[in-house]
């Protein structure tokens, strides 16, 4: 029987990338002694290791080898945890992640650093590495050098839950594999066989009592039972000649309710087997994985069902003026159907919904790295890991976070002697803080180091020519200017920022997104970055607007106020009514009916509606024929089948089945550029009534 | 086409539903229907083509509407009523959407034998050629194999704003 392997290749990608990010926030919390935390960080090494064997990987195998044997020695305390070798696992981490990355894009991994921190393990592990052509195919040989010279006995007792054979699982393999180690004495268990009426053929009653000699390794032995360490109870005891000293090791029964009837297995007093000890909090536990297209068939297909059951309360009120009870028994289940498909429709885009802890767990590794490369102390706190938001926007707001912890740690705070002589702890902190406000995920990024330079932006601003010496501008106002493009105050520049591109991008990112980011500074005291960001993209809260027979919705977020429009406001501009004046200020028209060319249909000019709208910090004055309803509604894409529209940012489904297009506010000024080449008059459908 | 290739050697004869428009008759493959369905009010689409027509709600799908008079400059018809919409599955060799195709009516289906179909001689009207797989005859009638996957590929939907400001 042959199976296709490269099947699983992506699941254990997966794994793999994942274990790895275990290893490396497990190692940043280790401390000295925390056996619980090396055994996580093995068994993830461990593991990567197997998988890389079982697809033939063998880099990966061959140097993740190195680095559980590094590991290994130091859960066995035959090595204390120095922080250099902590230093040494990190960049291994990361030499791994190369290599996988490498074995799944089918290249030859090149990197020279990947040889140098595989030679600096091995000179680690007092062992030489081959300096041949290809150091990384010698087959390394540790496992000798760990061994002592008696010939050691290990007694193991090996439960197999009843279903283990269930899962493919074959006894004789495992004692066939143990036997390869060294000569094996075993004793079958027959007690707990029950009566032959009761068999289930498929069941496993039987367990082992084996002796093994051998000069192996405990790893070599767990290596044997890993594909089944979950469904056994399995004790392996050392039992040395010299000492007799005996170490146990229990491992967690993994099915407490279908322990078979073995409750006479003497439990070490260790702890059981944990999760590790880190930040990554999953309380729940379980989990599973999903396609992430199956997810969003699910959503789109109860998106439907509001669609639908809005259809039929329509149909429902139209029928309600026949004097029949029945109508009012269906009105009733109507009623109850609306519910129900808005508890659906919440519950499966929670589905969507992941902890920020994602994107946060990268942060320890960063600044640690950062921190020793600037020479700077640093605390890094986390709070509210667990405030969820969609996959999506989790997926495009690291990047712009990462260069936002990376701007206060390199520009916020000082380095230790500053910090002492301005009174301030010597460990500068960053503290990053999530939490949910109205239908919004807040990340604050709080740095407690010197705060924004006002005198040195405001010169800056002047020499980039992004104001003018005549202007007079709050101190906040300066501050914003960071986010202005071409700006960078980095005196020198470094690689972690600095080089220009910084700050507007992360603005123009996060407002992509249909978020917005505030800073507040004070000197001498810290800085806080605020990035606010809708919870998911998949709804958006609206306003339905009318234009000629067209229904239209603007984003309820962007819109300042709205109001009717009094001519008198409204203010020419060679000839042109386009400005209007507002709260004292002077605001652009916009005519969404000039915009997208819709038809010349009437509407005269007093009963015209005016939005106030905000994008990138720009003020619009939308008009509009009507205001309509606010609803949430289902963002449905435009190019999955027809292609991306100028000026319309998705389009939704409305409740009587038609579509309604959603105004991209960012796209109408890109739009009113293309056409201003024209001569733009907003009101020449009505012009009569202006004149 | 190599589709239409595979296919002529397993099978020689092809199924084609055929359509009116402005009383020519238009035939497609019919491996590349959907569905069809009457013509119900599409949401316009701001500074599109003139023969998009607009979106529609395609059981929670958006599509895009081709009025298929207005693709070939055929006279303008204003009462849509009784117009039917062909779905199609386009494929412009990325992906597979779903495009509406706005006719006159339905007419029917027939198999043609690959050899039955006599290529059109070039530029005889404004259909571009590339559009056009051949020409068939069908109970005396002449029918028009129409490409639809070129036809509808998304470079011809690109939005000509500049035409329209123009």
């Amino acid at each position: 029987m042959s199976i296709d392997l490269s099947q699983f290749i992506p699941t254990f990608l997966e794994e793999s990338f994942e274990g790895l990010e275990l290893m490396e926030s497990s190692l940043l919390n280790l401390e000295q002694g925390d056996i619980d935390t090396i055994n996580a960080i093995f068994r993830a090494a461990h593991s990567i290791k197997g998988g890389a064997g079982t697809f033939g990987f063998n880099h990966v195998t061959d140097f993740t080898h190195d680095v559980e044997t590094l590991l290994d020695e130091m859960r066995d305390g035959r090595r204390s945890i120095e922080q250099s070798d902590v230093d040494l696992l990190l960049r291994s981490v990361d030499c791994i992640r190369l290599l996988i990355e490498a074995a799944r894009d089918g290249v030859e991994c090149d990197a020279p650093n990947i040889q140098d921190v595989h030679r600096a393990l091995a000179k680690t592990l007092n062992k030489e590495i081959s300096n041949t052509a290809e150091p990384l195919e010698s087959e390394p040989d540790v496992v000798e050098n760990t061994v002592s010279n008696t010939c050691p006995s290990w007694k193991i007792s090996f439960i197999p839950h009843h279903e283990m054979l269930q899962t493919g699982n074959d006894v004789l393999y495992i004692i066939n594999a143990l036997a390869e180690l060294g000569p094996v004495t075993q004793v079958v268990e027959s007690e707990n066989i029950p009566p032959l009426d009761s068999i289930h053929p498929e069941e496993c009653y039987l367990s082992w009592q084996i002796t093994l000699q051998s000069h192996c390794d405990k790893g070599d032995i767990d290596e044997v039972f890993e594909w089944v360490e979950d469904e056994c109870d399995l004790i392996i005891e050392l039992v040395t000649e010299e000492s007799a000293e005996i170490i146990e090791e229990t491992k967690v029964v993994a099915n407490p309710e279908s322990e078979p009837a073995t409750t006479d297995i003497k439990k070490a007093p260790s702890e059981p087997v944990t999760a590790v000890k880190t930040k990554i909090a999953n309380p729940d536990g379980g989990s599973i994985r999903v396609g992430i297209d199956k997810v969003d068939a699910l959503i789109n297909r109860v998106g439907e069902l509001v669609i639908t059951q809005a259809m039929l309360k329509q149909v429902g009120t139209d029928l309600s003026h026949h004097e029949d009870g029945l109508v009012e028994k269906l009105l009733e289940g109507l009623v109850q159907l609306e519910g129900n498909t808005r508890d659906l429709q919440e519950d499966v885009m929670r589905i969507r919904m992941l902890p920020i802890s994602f994107v946060f767990n990268r942060f320890p590794r960063m600044v640690y790295d950062i921190s020793s490369k600037l020479g700077k102390k640093i605390e890094l706190k986390l709070s509210g890991e667990q405030t969820e938001l969609d996959k999506t926007v989790m997926e495009k707001i690291g990047d712009p976070l990462v260069h936002l912890v990376r701007n206060s740690l390199d520009h916020g705070l000082e380095m230790p002697e500053e910090r002492i002589e301005a009174g301030k702890d010597e460990t500068g902190t960053v503290h990053l803080h999530a939490y949910h406000q109205g239908g919004y995920i807040v990340i604050d990024i709080i740095d407690d180091g010197r705060g924004l330079n006002t005198e040195r932006i405001k010169e800056k601003a002047l020499e980039k020519g992004l104001i003018t010496p005549d202007q007079h501008l709050s101190d906040q106002e300066v501050n914003e200017l960071i986010f202005a493009p071409g700006f960078s105050t980095a005196e020198q520049v470094s690689d972690l920022s600095g080089r220009g591109v910084g700050m507007d991008v992360v603005r123009r990112n996060i407002e992509s997104l249909g978020g917005h980011v505030a800073l507040t500074s004070t000197p001498g005291k810290g800085s806080t970055f605020s990035v606010s960001l809708p919870l998911t993209l998949a709804i958006l809260d609206g306003q339905l607007i009318r234009v000629a027979s067209e229904t239209y919705i603007v984003p309820l977020i962007s819109i300042i106020e709205s109001a009717q429009l009094n001519h008198n406001n409204v203010k020419a501009v060679a000839g042109n009514p386009s400005l209007y004046f507002f709260r004292d200020e002077y605001i652009p028209i916009y005519s969404i009916r000039q915009l997208f060319a819709l038809p010349n249909s009437q509407s005269p000019l007093d009963e015209s509606m005016m939005i106030m709208v905000e994008s990138s910090g720009h003020k619009y004055a939308l008009l509009v024929d009507d205001l309509l309803d606010q609803q949430q509604v289902v963002l449905k894409s435009l190019d999955s089948n027809y292609m991306a529209v100028e000026g319309i940012s998705g389009a939704t489904i409305l409740g009587d089945g038609g579509v309604a297009l959603i105004v991209d506010i960012k796209g109408l000024n890109a739009l009113k550029q293309q056409m201003s080449c024209e001569i733009s008059h907003p009101f020449e459908h009505t012009s009569e009534s202006v004149a | 086409m190599t589709e239409h290739e595979s296919l002529s050697v397993v099978n020689s004869s092809r199924q084609f539903l055929s359509f009116i428009l402005a009383g020519e008759e238009y035939a497609t493959d019919i491996l590349k229907v959907q569905e069809i369905r009457d013509w119900t009010n599409a949401t316009i689409v701001p500074n599109g083509p003139d023969y998009v027509e607009g979106v529609t709600n395609l059981r929670g799908q958006i599509i895009p509407i081709i009025n298929l008079r207005t693709r070939f400059s055929l006279p303008k018809d204003n009462d849509l009523k009784n117009r039917i919409v062909i779905v199609l599955n386009i494929d412009d060799g990325q992906k597979t959407r779903l495009m509406g195709l706005l006719v006159d009516a339905f007419a029917e289906t027939y198999d043609i034998n690959e050899d039955e179909i006599k290529a059109a001689p070039s530029k005889i009207s404004v259909i571009d050629d590339e559009f056009i797989i051949g020409l068939a005859s069908a109970d005396d009638k002449m029918l028009i194999l129409l490409d639809v996957d070129e036809l509808l590929t998304s470079k011809e939907l690109t939005p000509t704003i500049n035409d329209n400001v123009a």
